[in-house]
């Protein structure tokens, strides 16, 4: 495969989509195939043949506002339509060229407008089958150019300049990674891509994986150019089986293509990747412990540094960063560092993915540039609390995360920021609450995750979240006690300290964050036995049974 | 375990595909996968263990999973599994007597913009309210 080569497919890809008179993208992600996404498509099928009407319908990844699910888009009207339903095939399909289905327009220019797609670009445009649907959108031409015009360095320094920074949560800076690992002797390298999305109420890798999976195949490949690796794993979650249906088939057809395997494009650069599937262990997100499961072990930690850049998979030096990550990588090399430096904050460039869920109107994946304050994404793009509730706390980062109440709305999105109020950016899932939420509850569902989730290597973690969720049942039960506030602040600042791992580490915050903001949700359960919200159950407190947990 | 080239690291793998040909796994396809890949038995059984996916007991005939994410356990998926425990009169992670229905939970399927999300048989239903996982379960039950 030549850059010659590739405009070639790209040009002949343009050429039969303009033979059709019009085009039907089918939104076939999880959310719209739940609701019937994949007999739309079959009936639009039926109705095109029967109105003798030439039009190419395609079936695509995610295209946002999962809410309004199934989604249909039709080009060149430029129409988006919402909650379509089977029988509503005959009337789209009627109404192409002309004016749009009223009852189905979507209306949903404001939850558009304030975002800026990179990520995204391709979601919603491309068949995520069809390799050359990827390439006649611009796919692989950053990886052959970089192969036949830029240096190893060159890539780097790119990445660099960008000022990128992993999406994974942590935030590193990824040209400094890359150079580390670059740099790092050895002739054996890997590239690995963390697509293990275990946070609870997240899903944009996912759909970063289904909907576009080349993309972050190239990203990879970019990668291991970048620091001379000539092995990549993807590791993937074992629950996202159409993710690793598709990756397989894009593996499959890239390597057909030779853009994966031995000598790509006639230069001494070789590179192939695996799947590797996760089996449901939330700490494998963590670097070492992902070393660990692909390495057909238990997924225990380990104490850092070493760090997996020197020494990781096998001993050797690997790469590892995020599914989204990678997903920039394409973009930055095609269009330049500054192009990517341009958007973004100070210190946050560039744009990020956030899975929108909870007590709120459009959920759905948005992409926004970083530094857009969090009231824009929840009153604009979001369109808000709905059912006349009041709108109480958003919760980011799973459950390494925190609550962000109210009165902080106008805080932009940013690394920095986040961690500044006691969240982290996380890997972008966004929880809306409202007043029907009790944040105690919401604590006491965040500890008992990271409890059942703990390995049970370091004893801080283990034991630690285990009295921190009796702590907590406690107080939500009405049974707590003021010491009881007390000691489970100190618990949790024990266990921020001593913790091996990012689990232990920051498992106390959604904790400490809800003390912070919603101080008064604990006194009222402790002293008033009443949960503001009504979820907790409040057992008749039992006066002296109150015995010490922590002996 | 021949895709693979019988490599030790493809453990997990291998089990996955054990697992989806049998439903679950039990001592002696542990102990057969432990023995073929050249792994110890202990580190197999660890391994197993330790995933939550791997599951020992074999499932029923048909599995209601509900998801207990943070999006789904906002919206109330918690009222879904109690509902759930009092129709089938089993707890979450066990399997009727009759072996008709296991009831699963799951820690996140990634369909959080349709919460609360229950799998009937692994088909994903979105926003479902109690109502509709009594009438699957009832269904169920008169086949």
């Amino acid at each position: 495969m030549t850059i010659e080569e590739l405009e070639q497919i790209a040009k002949s890809v343009a050429a039969e989509n303009a033979s059709y008179d019009y085009e039907v993208d089918v939104c076939m992600d999880l959310a719209c195939m739940s609701q019937g996404a994949d007999r739309l498509r079959d009936e639009l099928e039926k109705a095109a043949g029967a109105a003798g009407k030439s039009i190419l319908i395609r079936r695509t990844g995610c295209m946002g506002p999962c809410s309004s699910g199934p989604l249909v888009r039709v080009e060149p009207d430029n129409h988006l339509y919402h909650h379509v339903q089977a029988e509503n095939a005959g009337s789209i399909v009627s109404h192409l060229g002309g004016e749009p289905v009223p009852e189905l327009q979507c209306d949903l220019d404001d939850h558009f407008d304030k975002q800026v797609r990179v990520v995204l670009e391709n979601a919603g445009h491309i068949d995520p089958e069809k390799i050359d649907d990827y390439i006649g959108r611009d796919g692989y031409k950053a990886l052959l150019t970089a192969l036949t015009e830029m240096t190893p360095n060159g890539v780097i320094h790119r990445i660099t300049e960008s000022g990128l920074r992993g999406r994974g949560g942590g935030g590193y800076p990824t040209g400094l990674k890359w150079g580390t690992v670059a740099k790092a002797p050895g002739d054996l390298k890997y590239v690995v891509c963390n697509g293990d999305e275990g946070d609870p109420g997240a899903f944009m890798d996912r759909s970063v994986m289904e909907g576009d999976p080349h993309r972050v195949i190239e990203g990879m490949a970019l990668a291991a150019y970048a620091v001379g690796a000539s092995k990549g794993f993807i590791y993937v979650r074992a629950e996202y089986p159409v993710a690793v249906s598709r990756l397989t088939l894009a593996i499959r057809d890239a390597r057909r293509r030779g853009l994966l395997g031995n000598s790509i494009c006639n230069t001494p650069f070789s590179f192939d990747i695996e799947i590797r599937l996760g089996a449901g262990a939330f700490v494998c997100g963590e670097e070492t412990a992902l070393i660990a499961s692909i390495e057909g072990r238990r997924g225990s930690p380990k104490t850092r540094p070493p760090y997996p850049a020197v020494s990781g998979l096998w001993g050797k030096p690997t790469l590892l960063n995020n599914v989204e990550t990678y997903a920039n990588v394409a973009p930055i090399i095609r269009n330049g560092g500054k192009w990517f430096s341009r958007m973004g904050s100070d210190r946050s460039k560039g744009t990020k993915v956030f899975a929108l869920t909870g007590k709120i109107t459009h959920t759905g994946l948005v992409e926004v540039p970083m530094g857009i304050k969090l009231r824009e994404i929840i009153e604009v793009i979001g369109g808000g609390v709905p059912d006349g509730h009041t709108f109480k706390a958003v919760q980011t980062g799973g459950p390494s995360g925190g609550c962000i109440p109210a009165e902080m709305l106008d805080l932009g999105v940013s690394y920095d920021a986040l961690m500044k109020v006691g969240s982290i950016m996380g890997s972008g899932g966004m929880i809306v609450m409202d007043d029907t939420s009790c944040m105690v509850n919401v604590a006491k569902y965040f500890v008992d995750f990271c409890r059942s989730e703990s390995c049970g290597k370091c004893i801080p973690c283990r034991a630690g979240t285990a009295q921190m969720y009796t702590l907590l049942t406690r107080i939500c039960e009405g049974q707590g006690t003021m010491e009881d506030l007390d000691l489970l602040i100190s618990l949790c600042e024990t266990i921020k300290e001593t913790s091996l791992c990012g689990l232990g580490q920051t498992a106390p915050n959604p904790v400490l964050s809800t003390i912070k903001y919603f101080r008064n949700e604990y006194i009222e359960h402790i002293v008033h036995k009443h949960c503001p919200a009504g979820v907790c159950t409040i057992v008749a407190p039992a006066a002296e049974e109150t015995a010490e947990v922590l002996a | 375990m021949r895709k693979n080239g019988f490599a030790r690291h493809a453990l997990i793998e291998t089990l996955h595909t054990v697992q989806s040909a049998f439903g679950y796994l039990d001592d002696e396809s542990i102990r057969f996968v432990a023995r073929s890949l050249r792994v110890p038995l202990s580190q197999a059984y660890g391994v197993v263990t330790f995933y939550h996916y791997f599951s020992m007991k074999p499932p029923g005939k048909h599995t209601l999973t509900i998801c207990a994410g943070t999006a789904c356990y906002i919206k109330g998926a918690n009222r879904l599994i109690a509902a759930s425990e009092e129709k089938l009169g089993i707890s979450q992670g066990q399997m009727t007597p009759d072996g008709l229905v296991s009831l699963m939970t799951a820690r996140c399927v990634g369909a959080c913009s349709r919460a609360p999300v229950v799998l009937f048989d692994g088909a994903v239903a979105g926003e479902t309210p109690v109502e509709r996982v009594i009438e699957q379960l009832e269904r169920w039950a008169v086949e």
